[in-house]
């Protein structure tokens, strides 16, 4: 071991000192360029005032955030039974038995469907739909819930999870498929069925592959809540077009983008953080 | 007394080519096999299709056992019972990359042998000390050398106490300083009297460890013979320009 760094980790040093100082540089002049044009052209003055409006800001902001529960509620509620029903639906694609070919054929058919048909659309059918059909049923009560049978807050979640877990079964499917076959020859070879072949080679591995592209869709669904208020609940989206209502000013709903990504950003960046630590615990080197 | 393995006549293709035409072979109670041949000639197949991984066409295999011979290739047979008294190891060693060395090992006997967590676990330490693995149950598939992974795969097979051991040519990944600590751990296996079949390019071993060595070619065994007549005066032409042809490369 030298003191000195050798000649090759100087160039590195350099090398790296100079891509942080180019990024830099390119970063302030674009983001400068932006903002001239920007607060530059013509209209800027008046959507300034009707969407950057910095006190309509500071008194709307509070109040649409205190809406944020109801968007992470209806999202909790909705996100298992999305989660476990996408995995049964994958599960039935998955079967080999040609007895079960009706479950195989049922998932395609759902998928196909549920994927095909706009959110907005699947969440007005459902939500406004079947109240007509459960309004004389009165109410229900499962496992600590309970509500009307024609509740909104039920129908809208409902709707979500029914488009949803089309979503999350291919993703589902394409991590099972993802797995690769010689690890079924092993697990079989050692006389597990496939029922345990799945549930603890396949499933663990291809549960592994398919979080970044799962955390996609549950970010959209955090978003995609907020069309559950077109139904009649309150919540972030909702309360900020009322006020935006009144007030003929847009700035509410610029605090309700602002509300949205509170909460997603750091859920990316949750993912991130996971799956890199799983790659550090199970991997050999990382390749950079 | 009946051999511990008997393949009558199993003919087995991919569509329209056939890759195991006719092929018969009798493998005793602790007698260890070697197929060789060529790429492509059969041996993997024919390993595959004696771990019911491979359906065959026609023919049959008889796996003794305490009630006698059984056609376990009999079509409608549930596979599973069947491939826990058969152990195989891959080429590519196909360990779980989510578990630990460990619970790669102990996941078989806990799942489908029903031994207890702790049980298992004192038989699979015993078994990874034994093949110089002592320090390693804790850890990833990934972070082990090709030779270990391979150690490894094969205390796996091991564990689950199997009657026959398959192995598909389990040094042809690993570099020669490896396959040495691989082929030792299969010396050991017959010292323990374990009868084994296995596929493989390593022609020294072959000759030293097997007591029938038989030659495939396009899916037929066209020779097979005890090693010493085998590799030194085989009765066919093909068998010998093979092992020339293996002499000329180095590998003998």
């Amino acid at each position: 071991m030298t003191k000195h760094d050798t000649r090759r980790q100087l160039w590195l040093r350099r090398q790296r000192r100079r891509a942080v100082l180019i990024a830099t540089v390119s970063t302030v002049a674009v983001a400068t360029i932006t903002w001239y044009l920007v607060t530059n052209a013509a209209g800027w003055p008046k959507v300034k005032q009707i969407f950057f409006d910095g006190d309509r800001f500071r008194q709307d902001f509070p109040e649409v955030l205190s809406f944020l529960w109801e968007d992470v509620k209806l999202f909790l509620q909705c996100a298992p039974f999305i989660l476990i029903w996408g995995m049964v639906l994958a599960l039935f694609r998955n079967t080999r038995n040609p007895a079960l070919f009706p479950l195989r054929a049922f998932a395609a058919a759902y998928t196909d469907f549920f994927r095909g048909v706009p959110v907005i659309l699947t969440i007005y059918l459902v939500g406004f739909g079947i109240p007509k059909l459960t309004k004389d049923w009165g109410d229900f009560h499962i496992l600590g819930f309970g509500g009307a049978w024609n509740s909104p807050y039920l129908w809208g979640p409902v709707a979500l999870v029914l488009a949803y877990s089309a979503y999350v079964s291919e993703v589902f499917r394409s991590g099972i498929e993802g797995v690769h076959e010689s690890q079924r020859a092993g697990s079989r070879s050692l006389g597990l069925t496939h029922g345990q072949t799945m549930r603890f080679v396949v499933l663990p591995q291809a549960s592994r592959r398919v979080i970044p592209p799962l955390m996609n869709d549950m970010l959209s669904l955090q978003k995609d809540v907020a069309l559950v208020s077109l139904l009649g609940p309150i919540e972030v989206f909702r309360r900020a077009t009322s006020i935006k209502d009144r007030t003929a000013n847009f700035t509410p709903l610029v605090a309700a983008a602002v509300i949205f990504l509170i909460i997603t950003i750091p859920e990316t960046r949750l993912v991130d953080w996971y799956s890199a630590r799983q790659r550090k615990r199970t991997g050999g080197t990382v390749i950079s | 007394m009946s051999p511990k393995v008997a393949i009558k006549n199993v003919r087995k293709s991919f569509g329209s080519k056939l890759v195991l035409d006719h092929v018969s072979l009798d493998v005793g109670e602790h007698d260890v096999v070697c197929l060789i041949g060529a790429s492509g000639s059969g041996k993997s197949t024919l390993l595959r299709c004696i771990n019911l991984l491979e359906p065959i066409d026609d023919g049959e295999i008889l796996l003794d056992g305490p009630d006698g011979p059984c056609d376990i290739s009999e079509p409608g047979l549930n596979p599973d019972p069947i491939r826990r008294r058969i152990g195989m190891v891959f080429q590519s060693y196909n360990l779980f990359p989510h578990m630990s060395v460990l619970h790669n090992i102990t996941l078989g006997p806990t799942k489908v042998l029903k031994q207890s967590k702790s049980e298992a676990t004192e038989r699979a330490l015993d078994l990874l000390s034994r093949f110089g693995l002592d320090d390693k149950s804790h850890a990833y598939p990934d972070q082990l050398s090709g030779g270990q992974q391979q150690r490894v795969a094969i205390v796996r097979a091991l564990a689950m106490q199997p009657e026959l051991m398959l192995l598909d040519e389990v040094t042809a990944a690993l570099d020669p300083v490896l396959v040495g600590e691989v082929l030792n751990v299969i010396r050991d296996m017959r010292g323990q009297g374990m009868t084994m079949i296995l596929a493989t390019h390593e022609m020294g071993f072959a000759k030293e460890i097997s007591d029938l060595v038989c030659f495939l070619k396009d899916g037929v065994i066209l020779e097979s013979a005890p090693p010493a007549k085998l590799f030194s005066a085989p009765d066919r032409p093909e068998t010998a320009e093979f092992l020339q042809r293996v002499i000329a490369s180095g590998r003998l």
